[in-house]
Parts: C-alpha cells; structure tokens; sequence
C-alpha cells in the first residue's frame, strides 16, 4: 500500500540523474505522490493544496545539485516547507508578569487534556514551579476524581472544591486558593466538548473572561483526521488559542493534524505527548515533526532516547564506526543489548523510518525475544567471527547455529540483517549525520 | 434476541427522530456539498469529478479507497454510463454502499450462556461511554446485563464505570487498581455464569495498538473469556473516534490482529467529523460497523446505517 515518500520519489525520478532541472514535466508526476503522501498522513486537503502550490513554486526552475540526486533534493524542498510552517524553532511557554498564570487545557472529549494536565504539572514543578491543578470537568462521570487520583500519583496539590459547584466557579476558588497559597501556575483541566456545542464552548468563553489565563492551550490527538481544521478553527475563533498539546505520539500516527491546525490557528505547538506515564511530555520539534509526517522516521529522537542510556564516549565511537564502516558484529551485540536497556522496544522502533532496512520493521514485527535470539547467535561465534563476519563460511554457521539453539537459516537471516545495516549506515554516511546532527543539544527548557 | 442486537437495525419509535436529529445537526454548520456541486451541472467534467473525489478525501475516507471508488466511477463514466452530475453521485454512492454491505451480518446467538462483548481501542474513543450506552440499550430489552470494570490501569477508570453502571442499574464485577484485567474479566464471567445473566459486557483499558506488551494482554482476555465461557467472547467491538484519520485502519488491523475484532463502533459522529475511515476499514477487513455514537447521554447510541451514513458524507 503506501511506501514512503522518498521511495516513490525515487521511482519518478529514475531516469532524471544528477544534473538538469526540475521542470513542470518531470514535478507533475513527483508533486502527485508528495500530495498522496500529505493526504496519507493526515495533513487537511486544503492546507495540502497551499502546501503543493508552495513547493512546485520552490521547486520549478530549480538546478539539480551534483550533491544532491533529485529526490533528495525534492524531499528537502517539502520538508523545508513543512517545517517552515510548523514553525521554526520550539515555542515556549508563557506566564504572567503576575502569579498565579494560568493555564487552560481545551479540546475535543478523549483528546488527553487530563493527563496532559498532569505532565503539564509535573514538567513545571520540574522546572521550579509550584503549579496547582483543578479539574473543572464537571459532565464526564469520574473526570474530577480522574485528576485527583493523576494529581496523588505525581504529588502535585490540586484543588478540591464543592462537588456540586459550576466549572467557573470552582476555576475561580481555585485561582482564589492559588494566590493565597503561593502557587505560582493554575492548570486548569476543562472537560471535552464538541466545537459546535454552543452552549459549552460560551462556558469556555465566559471562563476566559473571568480568569484571564496566560495560555489556552488545545489539546490535540496526533491521530486526528481532516476534521482537525474544524474543530481547531471553532476553538481558536472562540478562544485565541495560544498553543496546542498533540498527545498520543507514541503510535504509529504520521500526525498530518500538526500542520492543519498550526495552518488554522496559526498557533505553535508546545508540547508533545509521547506516552501514558507523567514523564511523557516533551518539548515540540518541528523538524522532527516534519520527517514523520512525510514517513521519514523520528531519527532525532531516537538519537536522543539513546544519548540517555549510552554514554557520550560510547555513542561517539559507534559514530565513528559508522562513518568509517568499521561497525562489527561485536557493535551490533552492544547496540542490541542497548535497544533492550533503552525501555520498551516497541516504542524504540516506531521512531525507525519506515524505509530501507527498516522497511517492514514495525514496532509489532519484533520482539524482545527476538532480540534474546540474535543476541545468543551472536554470543555464540568467536571474537574473530564477529570482528571479521566475512570468514563465517557454510561450516562456521553450523557451528554456531548448534551452539545458539539457532537453525542455520536464522543465522543466515542475522548475517544478512547485519550487512543491510551496515550498507545503509554507510549510505547515510557521513552525510546524514552530518545533516541530523547539526543539532548539538535541546533548545534550553524555558521555565 | 441477539439478531436484533446485532442485525440489522430495529426502527423504533423515536429512534428515527433521534437518527435524523443527530445527523441534522451534523450538517446544520455545513451546506448540502455533495448537492452544491451536483446542482445546475448537468455535464460530468474533470473539475466535478476532482470535487467529488475531495468530499471523499474530506470524510477521512483515505486516498486509496477513494480512488478505487472514483477509479470505477471513471470508467462508468468513460464508457457513457452515466448521462449527467445526477447520476454520477448516484453510482458513487453505490460504490460506497458495497463497500459497506459486504459486511452486515449479526453474530451467531450463544446458548444458554452468557454473551460476552469486550470492547477495545485506543485511549480516549469511548468505549466506557460506549458501554453505558450498550448496556442501556440491551437493559431496555429486559435482559441481564454485567458490567466488568476491566480497565484497571486509568485513573478512576472504575469509578466511571460504577456511574454508569448506576445509571443504567446494571452490577458492575471490580477488583482494585492494577489488578490483572483477565483475573477481573475472570471473575465477572463466572459470576455471570453462576447467576445467570444475560449479557457481559467488559471494558478494558486504552491502548495504543503499537504497545507490543499491551496488545498481549488483550489476548490473554481473549483465552481468559474463551476458558471461562467457550465460544466467547462472542463480540469483541472496536470503538474508534470518528474524528481519526487514516491511522483507524492500522488500528483496526493490529485489533483485528491480536484480540480478534468482530464489529465496529463508530462515536462522536455528533461533531463534524465524518468518520470515512471505517469505509477503508470494511473495505480491506470486512468488519461490519454495528453501532455510531452521537453523544455523551446513555440514549446517544444508535444502530448503524450505511445508507444514511454515506448521505451524510455527502452533507
Ligand atoms: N460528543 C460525544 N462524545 C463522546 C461520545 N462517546 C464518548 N464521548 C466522550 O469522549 C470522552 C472519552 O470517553 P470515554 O468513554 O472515557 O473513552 P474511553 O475510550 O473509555 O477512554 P479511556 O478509557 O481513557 O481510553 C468522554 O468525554 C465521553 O463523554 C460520542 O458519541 N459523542
Ligand atoms: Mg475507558
């Protein structure tokens, strides 16, 4: 069904190599796929009509760089403009000039507002707040005590209130209770509603009034579809938006719905939701963004994910290895023990691109246990076997296939895996690392 | 008794209002577009078929459906099958519609045991809202029905369960927070069995379909329930948002995959989202699309219809 982007493009442009230009002939056939991409993905169908219309215009007339072949070039063209319109850098958070600020989660009924409402809590106390949290969620059976119960899980105070009181009042007692106290951030967990409930959305309204929140942030499920344009639209007509949360990206959702809305509302993304645990908010990066929405992979993180449990040195010298083509069987032994102490496996690998190698690779096609294996095979050659692989012959392969509890083909199919790895990292080269890593470290936190 | 259930809709009354208002309000924010287009065009030209093509592409229905769908209308179209912009739209409601009717059986009814219904999806779709609503409509039939408060991970997940369990007076079967969720599908099941109810119907928590670990413990609910009850569960009903985009049909298939999805409930069809993906879903899957929710009141839940579905596509 849908291959990636770059590999479709690659098709178009087989016969177009290395020099020429890109023409309205040669794009028309590129410019389709890029849009059956966006649509894949999500992106809303108007939005991917400006999109197309930007980059034909970019793209006409444009040499073909030596450096680069066309698909190359063609790709960093669309997410160059992606990018651009996520916006450029990570957006930070607002507060008042005065304590308490506020902030108000809005959005769609089953978006994530409350337990963005605790990450959103526990990231600031992180960073030195003291934020109190209040449900004002008073339709949705069990929604308060769903905060309560999230609030005891991370000890962040929340604010009680009367069971029986209305959503601004009990905003207001808790702004109230805030000042007195000394919290610095309210957070305030609103309960769903529907754009086109009018009713709601005026309570929304007459709440911002009396409150005067700093930030109203919309909660956005990265699964959304073409509807995302509407309902954000509505909310930020009412509202003023300042900010959007897109939750639940840690599936395998391509997140089209970041465009659309940022295009509607013109308001950046602040946060990302990458999992059910507190822990799971992370700052915004549209350049990462960008690449997963055209299928590329979230690279980036992953990088980052395992810059967190391998050491700097270590990391440093696989990248060398990489580079120099040096990279053993002896490495990837190291690298699959690593995967294993980087945390659940499936969320590791729904940040692979889907191409190459990687292709077929879905987060649910391995398992540790699979892991377990290779790893078994690999403990099962000579030192010499996994620092030169080339002299594991027919006889060596039996050997080890006995040793490991393997079948002969297994040990084939590991061999093979390890050269496809080995031909991309080195196709990616230095190259790509180059061009990824740019990146040094995080934007600073601002808080 | 299940073939209503499961068959094909029972028009009440009252419940047509209630369909008409629902999809009423749906498009009273937008105009008739389908017929926007279709009006005072009598010829079929390239710009009317591209229009169409983009009410398809709006309605979440997929690029690949749609142009397997426009693919077959084209051809109609090339061979001078259809005179004029009306009957265009007829032939691609028609299309649609089989893609759909491929796929409207009931389920088989149990003998004398209790009929097991799991209801699973990722986080936030509805399925407690949605088992309040089952469990209504199924209590308005006079049969017994058990709730099981299998989503023993979310905060006040129960707790939300036990208020529609009070809301709809049916017993609710839980056990404390981090509980093994089979252990708890495990003791309602046998309760039912014991007591004699007519209908179990268990929730179980949100779950992202790429959670390797998560999706595991779906399918031990699965043997868990076949153990206890053989044959069940007899429904096993994918509740999906109808604001989700393409990512439902992956949903769907790794559900379909690993817990053995027998229906489809679509919710939130009272916003303005359309909810196409399902026809990709019942077009690659061939899973029938059994209920759709149009709110957060224990009466919002409302048989299927294709037809009136694809209408409002169009709207
Ligand atoms: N407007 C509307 N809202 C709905 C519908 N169905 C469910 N909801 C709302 O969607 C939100 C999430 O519903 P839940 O039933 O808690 O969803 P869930 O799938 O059980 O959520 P988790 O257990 O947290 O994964 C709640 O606010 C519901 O009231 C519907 O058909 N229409
Ligand atoms: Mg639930």
């Amino acid at each position: 069904m849908f291959e990636n982007l770059t590999g479709k493009l690659q098709q178009v442009f087989k016969r177009l190599r290395g020099e020429g230009k890109l023409t309205e002939e040669n794009m028309t056939e590129a410019l389709r796929e890029i849009r059956l991409a966006l649509l894949e993905a999500d992106v809303n169908f108007k939005v991917v009509k400006q999109l197309i219309d930007n980059i034909r215009a970019k793209a006409l007339g444009q040499d073909v760089l030596n450096s680069f072949s066309p698909t190359q070039q063609v790709v960093k063209i669309v997410r160059d403009e992606l990018v651009e319109l996520l916006g450029t850098t990570a957006a930070k958070l607002r507060f008042a000039p005065q304590s308490p600020s506020v902030v108000f989660l809005v959005g769609l009924q089953g978006s994530g507002k409350t337990t963005s409402a605790g990450k959103l809590a526990r990231w600031l106390q992180k960073g030195g707040h003291h934020p109190l949290l209040v449900s004002v969620d008073v339709y949705r059976p069990a929604a308060r005590e769903q905060l309560f119960l999230v609030a005891k899980n991370i000890g962040i105070p929340v604010f009680q209130g009367s069971a029986t009181a209305r959503p601004a009042e009990l905003a207001l007692a808790a702004q109230q209770e805030a000042r007195q106290k000394g919290y610095d951030v309210l957070v305030v967990d609103t309960a769903g509603r529907l754009h086109v409930d009018e009713e709601l959305m005026s309570e929304l309204e007459e709440m911002k009034q009396l409150l005067q929140p700093t930030e109203i942030l919309f909660i956005a499920d990265a699964m959304t579809g073409q509807d995302a344009v509407h309902s954000a639209e509505e909310f930020h007509r009412r509202l003023n938006l300042t900010g959007v949360i897109l939750t639940k990206l840690d599936g395998d959702a391509r997140g089209g719905a970041a465009l659309s809305i940022r295009f509607v509302t013109g308001q950046p993304v602040k946060f990302v939701g990458t999992g059910e645990k507190y822990e799971n908010l992370e700052l915004f990066h549209p350049d990462r963004m960008a690449s997963r929405i055209l299928g590329m992979g979230d690279l980036l993180t992953l990088i980052e994910k395992a810059e967190e449990t391998v050491d700097r040195q270590q990391a440093e010298e696989l990248e060398h290895k990489l580079r120099t083509d040096r990279f053993s069987l002896e490495d990837f032994r190291e690298q699959i023990r690593q995967a294993r102490r980087m945390g659940p496996l499936d969320q590791v690998l729904a940040m692979l691109p889907s191409i190459g190698p990687f292709k077929g690779l879905r987060p649910d096609a391995v398992e540790e246990k699979q892991l377990v294996r290779t790893e078994a095979i690999i403990n099962s050659m000579t030192s010499k076997e996994r620092t030169h692989p080339q002299i594991i012959n027919g006889s060596r392969r039996r050997r080890i296939a006995r040793g490991s509890g393997a079948s002969v083909q297994e040990v084939n199919q590991l061999l093979r895996q390890y050269d496809q790895l080995r031909k991309m990292m080195r196709s990616l080269g230095g190259r790509a690392f180059k061009k990824f890593g740019g990146r040094t470290k995080l934007p600073a936190l601002s808080s | 008794m299940i073939q209503t259930l499961f068959g094909p809709p029972e028009a009440t009354p009252g419940f047509l209002e209630r369909l008409r208002e629902a999809v009423q309000s749906t498009r009273s924010t937008l105009v008739g577009h389908l017929e926007d287009l279709v009006q005072g065009k009598s010829v079929i030209d390239a710009t009317l078929l591209e229009e169409l093509e983009e009410v398809l592409i709006a309605g979440d229905v997929g690029s690949a459906t749609t142009q397997e769908v426009m693919g077959a209308v084209r051809q109609q179209v090339n061979r001078g099958q259809l005179k004029d912009a009306g009957e265009l739209k007829g032939a691609i409601k028609e299309q649609l519609l089989n893609i759909l009717q491929v796929t409207s059986n009931g389920v088989a009814a149990p003998t004398n045991s209790p009929v097991v219904i799991l209801v699973v999806g990722v986080n936030g779709t509805g399925k407690t809202t949605t088992i309040g609503k089952l469990a209504y409509l199924i209590g308005s039939q006079n049969k017994k029905v058990l709730l099981c408060a299998g989503d023993t991970f979310r905060a006040a997940a129960v707790e939300q369960l036990e208020i529609w369990g009070q809301r709809t007076q049916c017993e609710i079967i839980k056990q404390r927070p981090g509980a093994d969720p089979s252990a708890v599908l495990f003791d309602a099941l046998t309760s039912a069995k014991a007591r004699q109810f007519d209908y179990v119907i268990a929730d179980t928590a949100g779950r992202l379909h790429t959670k390797v670990n998560l999706m595991a413990e779906l399918e031990k609910m699965c043997r868990t329930s076949q153990r206890v009850i053989p044959g069940s569960p007899h429904e096993v009903l994918l509740v999906l948002d109808a604001t989700t985009g393409q990512n439902g049909l992956q949903q769907a298939r790794q559900f379909t995959e690993r817990a053995g999805v027998t229906g489809v409930a679509l919710t939130k069809l009272d916003g303005t989202a359309k909810g196409g993906v399902v026809l990709a879903i019942a077009r690659e899957l061939k899973l029938p699309i059994r209920y759709i929710g149009v709110g957060e009141q224990k009466e919002d839940l409302l048989p299927f219809d294709p037809e009136q579905f694809i209408e409002s596509l169009f709207s």
